[in-house]
């Protein structure tokens, strides 16, 4: 057994509504779309008209930077529409599904036997691909890149994240598949890391190098692990995957489809009922949740965590690389002097409130912002949230400073939003540190380009 | 609250964009704010917001200052009564309190008076929303004032601070200097004759011209008169009492400073609530105790052989340890920073104290003087986290 990695840094935030552990399979959304958006820097050139018969694994559109990056339909039916915002922007191409459902047949072969190119032809043909995350900057990884290592995750300490050991019972054939292919990949190491004490089947899992971890949020998120396995440099590049994604790459490897169904958790503390269902990814939202799930129509659905995941409205779809969707409620409301007041339904890590007295309690968090925008004033409280040797304040700074070699320095390669998510949270000043990493990271990326 | 709510609704469109009063917008702002959290709800980033914010930073360092400003205000009744000879009145604990307060109130008046209105015309100016970093400032201000200081000094001085020491940096969160101490450093170097005199410390000796003072009054604060012994070759100090009423603090003094334990009450609720950083408070105490115990080893005159924790007791030394170098815009910002930042105050505060008669008090100087220097040091503990990154990156290939 390896050494635990011990992360002293971090917070659990708790929050009601966690999935009960009872999968309910949803049957066939009336649509599906794949969302551009969803991928950071995809400009879409569109492959199919509406009105276009597709089967599950189909190309609807690749990107216009990196032509052979195929995005696929996730099930088989028509296109209905190509929806477009400002400026004709490809908003979402909406499929609607077949009765009976056709996939896209790809070739298999003994994985064994296939080249590193032939595994990266099988990957782009059927759209997954895109699954690949690279560091840094956290966008689909670049083909001309030979990866220093691969980093796959098994768990999630975001705020009411899906159980992956859960998610993720019975495809243990899948994901070894998958990481066999992943070794195809890279000539360097395929590191997954553990939660100690929750490693269930994950621990069989073989041909990789295995990371145990303890610790509070952000210890599951990958950028960390890799910060404290192997960090990156400048002018290395490391490729992620997520677990759950890592095992439809090799479901398609193991039957040569492209079977984009997932189990994800449904939380937070408007839902009814919190539990966990099978979907196709890019399933339309209101067939998942609908009004009638929710305590109170006044809610923010997020595909993703609260911390870091986004707001999707009704009529939105669910995004590829979140296991999850949390319903809490919108904070649309004014408070009378809301901060001089205790405040007990409320949550702070500051302990001018009590919620530091209640470590177990549990809370139905909103949206509100919970005070004004203002310079950054307190020092030395973001770093607590922050498990890297970073400065996360003067990462920023050096952002807003537009600075590239202090953003370089300071080590903007290992960070991407959702590990800056919690020091936003405990922010005082309200400062919108997810968009400006984001800003900064895009600013990095046109600078090297 | 519904009636209130409606109330602020109704007048609220006079002062947005257009409306008759627009260039009052900030004011309104500040206020609607303070009387309501509004109902902004989060746009990007992080959907859940803990529910902390500048507001409820800032209160609580206003009410970790009230135990000192309490006691200051009884001190002040007590002080004066005491340098006239009036022992009853001395002895009358609400007497003296009410004495104080009539005292000390005008002085907090015209600090918040001019100060907010300074900033509210700057907030206004940039349209941006008022920041409440001047409610403790406007609070620390009165506390580092003699009791006799007339109250355009004090107006002239919160002003200098405001725009100088902090709007021209750009507001709250972007000024290198505490604006209180700058306050405190500008009446001490504009008005010197006056404020360094033995007679503001007490309250109406200016105005009475010394009549009616009890004989052998001397109205010097305990710091002056230590210094003066010192200077003047004394071989012993009678310290009687003075170790016991400095930690209680019934001496003369600025009207916040004197009493150790009022202070220590506010120390705690800055630690308790974590608002202060604990790593500045610890360090500027240990340092101004290690250099008191190097003086003692050194020895000489009676302020060297002056037992070392005096140190931490008399004057602004615990005050300025609690409240101003902890200030987190104008302190180091970095954890290993914060250590030598607090160390470096302690131990200037102290050298200043023994080793230049012309100055009594070192610590406003020496957090000033820290102030300057905290960006230097947090540099360089930035630099080697850089050095870090770089050396790692060598190694890498």
């Amino acid at each position: 057994m390896s050494n635990i990695i011990k992360l002293k840094r971090g917070l659990d935030i708790q929050l009601l509504g966690a999935a009960d552990k009872t999968l309910t399979k949803l049957p066939m959304a009336a649509r599906y779309a794949v969302v551009p958006s969803d991928y950071i820097g995809v400009t879409p050139k569109l492959l199919v008209k509406v009105g276009d018969v597709v089967k599950a694994g189909t190309p609807l559109f690749f990107d216009k930077n990196n032509p052979a990056v195929l995005f696929v339909s996730p099930v088989g039916g028509v296109v209905e529409a190509v929806n477009r915002g400002d400026k004709r922007k490809i908003l979402e191409v909406v499929v609607t599904p077949a009765t009976i459902q056709e996939y896209e047949q790809f070739e298999i072969k003994d994985l064994a036997k296939l080249s590193r190119q032939e595994v990266v032809n099988t990957l782009l043909n059927s759209g997954l691909w895109s699954m690949l995350i690279q560091r840094p900057f956290g966008v689909i990884a670049n083909l001309s890149d030979l990866p220093k290592a691969i980093f796959v995750s098994s768990f999630d300490t975001a705020p009411l994240a899906a159980d992956l050991n859960y998610v993720l019972e019975g495809e243990l054939k899948n994901l070894q598949k998958g990481i066999d292919v992943l070794k195809k990949l890279t000539e360097g190491k395929v590191n997954l890391s553990l939660l100690a004490g929750k490693e269930g089947s994950f621990a069989d899992l073989k041909g990789v190098e295995k990371h145990t971890f303890s610790g509070a949020h952000p210890a599951g998120n990958i950028g960390v692990q890799i910060h404290n396995i192997d960090p990156i440099n400048k002018g290395e590049v490391v490729w992620t995957i997520d677990i759950q994604n890592l095992a439809i790459v090799g479901k398609l490897f193991s039957t040569g489809k492209v079977d984009m169904t997932k189990k994800i958790a449904l939380t937070g503390s408007e839902l009814k009922e919190p539990k966990y269902v099978s979907l196709i990814t890019g399933a339309a939202i209101d067939s998942v949740i609908t009004v009638n799930d929710c305590k109170q129509p006044n809610v923010r659905i997020v595909k993703g965590d609260a911390l870091s995941g986004t707001t999707v409205c009704k009529e939105g779809y669910f995004a590829p690389y979140s296991n999850q969707i949390t319903v809490i409620p919108e904070g649309d409301n004014y408070e009378l002097f809301g901060w001089a007041m205790p405040r007990f339904q409320k949550f702070s890590v500051s302990r001018s409130y009590f919620s530091w007295l209640m470590p177990s309690k549990k809370y139905a968090l909103d949206t509100n912002l919970n005070g004004g925008e203002r310079p950054f004033i307190l020092s030395g409280l973001y770093e607590k949230y922050l498990p890297m040797d970073i400065y996360p304040v003067y990462l920023i700074k050096a952002i807003l400073a537009n600075d590239i070699d202090k953003m370089e320095n300071l080590g903007i390669y290992e960070v991407i939003e959702e590990d800056l998510a919690l020091c936003e949270f405990v922010d005082p000043s309200k400062t919108e540190m997810q968009q400006i990493l984001r800003d900064g990271i895009t600013a990095m990326i046109k600078e090297l380009s | 609250m519904k009636e209130l709510r409606n109330f602020v609704d109704k007048i609220k469109p006079n002062f947005e964009k257009g409306g008759k009063f627009s260039k009052l917008h900030s004011t309104f702002d500040a206020f609607e704010t303070f009387l309501f959290v509004p109902n902004t709800v989060t746009n990007k980033g992080a959907h859940i917001r803990d529910c902390i914010d500048m507001k409820r930073v800032m209160i609580v360092v206003v009410l970790a200052l009230m135990p000192a400003l309490l006691f200051g205000m009884y001190n002040v009744g007590l002080q004066h009564f005491r340098a006239f000879g009036d022992v009853a009145a001395a002895s009358d604990i609400l007497g003296c309190f009410w004495f104080g307060l009539l005292k000390v109130l005008p002085i907090i008046i015209v600090s918040y008076v001019v100060g907010l209105g300074i900033e509210f015309a700057f907030a206004q100016s940039r349209g941006h929303e008022l920041s409440e970093g001047f409610l403790v400032s406007g609070m620390l201000i009165p506390l580092v004032m003699p009791v006799d200081v007339p109250l355009w000094m004090v107006a002239v001085s919160t002003a200098f601070a405001v725009i100088i020491g902090k709007e021209v940096f750009g507001g709250s969160g972007m000024n290198i200097f505490n604006p209180a101490l700058l306050a405190r450093a500008f009446v001490f170097f504009a008005y010197t004759p006056f404020i360094s005199g033995e007679k503001v410390w007490v309250a109406d000796i200016t105005s009475s011209n010394g009549q009616g003072l009890v004989d052998g009054f001397s109205g010097a604060t305990p710091l002056t008169a230590i210094s003066e012994a010192a200077t003047a070759g004394a071989k012993s100090f009678d310290w009687g009492t003075l170790p016991m009423d400095s930690l209680i603090g019934t001496i003369p003094g600025s009207i916040g400073e004197t009493s150790f334990i009022a202070i220590m009450l506010g120390a705690a609720i800055l630690l308790y609530t974590g608002i202060a950083s604990w790593k500045i408070m610890l360090s500027v105490f240990a340092g101004g105790y290690l250099m008191g115990l190097l003086f003692n080893v050194i020895g000489g005159d009676v302020y060297m052989d002056m037992p070392a924790y005096y140190h931490l007791l008399l004057g602004g030394f615990a005050f300025g340890a609690v409240f101003m170098a902890t200030d987190p815009v104008s302190s180091a910002q970095t954890c290993v920073g914060k250590y030598i930042y607090g160390f470096l105050i302690g131990v200037i505060a102290v050298l200043t104290r023994v080793v230049n008669p012309g100055y009594p008090e070192g610590m406003m100087l020496s957090i000033l003087l820290l102030n300057a220097l905290a960006p230097l040091i947090d540099h360089y503990v930035v630099e080697a986290n850089i050095r870090r990154r770089n050396r790692r990156m060598k190694t890498a290939k």
